[in-house]
């Protein structure tokens, strides 16, 4: 028993060995063009400009204080908090090089070796996430700090721990939901369609465009329930609505604890899914080439 | 210039050919494209919720707003379609020396490194814009004259010549870094700029922006003139965007012309 309880550690110990080892060399291959890295996550503010201008446009326009319970300066706390949340949730290249891997059979390499490939995946975004965060601190603290104007109070230890658990699961639910949608070229030799489809959805129901309120008013054709009640249920919001609408103080008590269970059950699925879509799709993959 | 055309019209028919070669991918490309503009306009449709314009005595009201997004939609796509394509290869035609190939064919570099690929897919939201605007335009309290839909092509020709050297200068950059994907990201983003009427940039940030966009590097003049000739009368101070556009379209044509031909100048092989 002792014995196989060593074994067990020593395998444990191994695994986190190789993981740590996985996560070194991929931070190392993510600091070899950390210029265009640089260069890039300081692009990533620029969309929010436009939005900041097109918001003080409309609010300019109509006579109303607030938008969906939003006024200016919360529209742009909005827009600058959803970077944070896309800044864990988002995972470029994540589902297409899966496929890529899938199609072009350099997958095999992962099914004779003793490496866990999606654990592998993990390790390297976490790399990439790591690298990125190294680097963006800078301009997303300065960023911050020029709009800080914008913001309301922080929030509480209990609603800034809420806000570190979401940005968490959201790093966890944006993985596995690419992950899964890229384990999808075992089924389907081109899934960039696919992909590109899922990004707009994306896109649209996470928060991204625009604050999931704004859909409050708009009837799904089933009594009492509005678009935005409907899209509360999907795991989109999660992945850039949630966090800033926690931060900015929009979810608390009973609707904060039931978000993030909702959260966390779709984190769950996604693993499972993801498992699930890696053990049958090896099952039927065939490999080629050399 | 007729034999220009004719390879470009080679150039376009393999295109073709290919992308009809696999129909079913090709159908996805047009309805992921279409897909991507109705949310964008789906979302101008719930600002529109809001408001009843862009901007307080803009003058940007809902139908004249979808005019100006649907000449974005037109000019945009042409240069999705014709540009864009054929400048994201030349990173990889850098990297692996495949760009020694091109230079010494008996074509101009420019001409063929910047047309040889046709995106046919990326039309599909030009014909929307097209259709976009009619019915935006149909809903215009005052008709556009007949002056203005005569001088509305030849302003969007001129905002589609400014994207290309904006397109051309940052491919061409390629050949300096070798790598520059944040280059593209960069375009992605500069174009982000354009898609608004120029009055929203505003205050003590946005009119330096308006200005720097409009005479630096002038992208707010690819969809604002054009979409202005149609929603505004064309009279009196009306013309100076015209011309100015003209011009900009020129001076840039030359700028990414000097800035294309002193970077391949520059190129160092990176084949064996």
């Amino acid at each position: 028993m002792s014995g196989t309880g060593a074994g067990r550690s020593g395998g444990a110990s191994a695994a986190l060995r190789a993981w740590g080892t996985m996560l070194a060399i991929a931070i190392e291959e993510r600091l070899v063009y950390r210029g265009d890295f640089a260069l890039g996550t300081l692009m990533r503010f620029l969309p929010i400009v436009t939005q900041v201008f097109l918001w003080t446009a409309v609010f300019s326009a109509t006579s109303r204080g607030d938008l969906a319970g939003y006024s200016r300066d919360d529209i742009v706390a909005y827009y600058l908090l959803t970077m944070v949340s896309r800044a864990f949730s988002s995972m470029p290249g994540l589902a297409t090089g899966i496929a890529r891997s899938i199609r072009d059979g350099s997958i095999k390499k992962f099914l004779v070796q003793p490496v866990d490939y999606i654990a592998f995946l993990l390790a390297t975004r976490v790399a990439h996430k790591l690298v990125y965060y190294a680097v963006a601190i800078v301009p997303f603290a300065a960023v911050f700090f020029l709009c800080r104007g914008f913001f309301p109070p922080p929030p509480n230890a209990a609603g800034m721990a809420a806000f570190l658990v979401s940005l968490l699961l959201s790093f966890l639910l944006g993985f596995f939901m690419e992950a899964t949608l890229g384990m999808l070229g075992f089924w389907f030799m081109e899934v960039s369609s696919v992909v590109f489809g899922y990004m707009l959805v994306q896109y649209l129901l996470s928060g991204h465009m625009f604050p999931i309120d704004m859909l409050a008013e708009i009837p799904t054709g089933i009594p009492g329930t509005s678009l935005a009640d409907l899209v509360a249920w999907l795991p989109f919001q999660f992945t850039a609505y949630g966090p800033a609408a926690i931060w900015l103080g929009n979810i608390h008590g009973a609707g904060l604890a039931r978000m993030l269970l909702v959260e966390a059950a779709w984190v769950v699925v996604m693993i499972v899914a993801c498992r699930l879509a890696w053990a049958r799709g090896t099952r039927r993959y065939s490999a080629f080439g050399g | 210039m007729a034999r220009s055309l004719a390879i470009l019209g080679t150039f376009a028919r393999a295109c073709l050919v290919r992308d009809m070669t696999f129909r079913a991918n090709f159908l996805l490309e047009c309805l992921t494209s279409l897909g991507w503009m109705s949310m964008n306009l789906a979302f101008y449709l719930l600002v529109f919720t809001f408001t009843p314009e862009i901007g307080k005595g803009t003058g940007w009201t809902r139908e004249p707003f979808f005019a100006f997004v649907a000449t974005g939609l037109i000019v945009n796509s042409i240069v999705q379609a014709l540009f864009m394509p054929s400048a994201e290869e030349l990173t990889e035609l850098v990297r692996t020396g495949g760009l020694d190939a091109v230079l010494v064919k008996p074509l101009d570099a420019q001409f063929l490194l910047s047309m040889h690929r046709v995106d046919f897919s990326a039309l599909a939201n030009g014909i929307v814009g097209i259709v976009l605007l009619g019915w935006a335009v149909s809903r215009f309290e005052t008709p556009p004259p007949p002056l203005a839909w005569a001088v509305y092509p030849l302003v969007l020709l001129c905002g589609v010549a400014i994207l290309y050297a904006l397109v051309i200068m940052l491919a061409a950059a390629t050949i300096h870094m070798g790598r520059n994907q944040s280059l593209y990201d960069f375009w992605f983003y500069l174009t982000n700029v354009s898609r608004y009427p120029a009055e929203i940039y505003a205050g003590p940030w946005g009119g330096p922006l308006r200005a720097a966009c409009t005479f630096v590097v002038p992208i707010l003049l690819v969809v604002n003139v054009p979409a202005r000739v149609l929603a505004r009368p064309l009279e009196g101070e009306a013309w100076w965007p015209v011309f100015g556009s003209v011009v900009a379209a020129a001076a840039a044509l030359v700028a990414s012309r000097v800035v294309f031909q002193r970077s391949l100048a520059r190129y160092r092989s990176a084949s064996s």
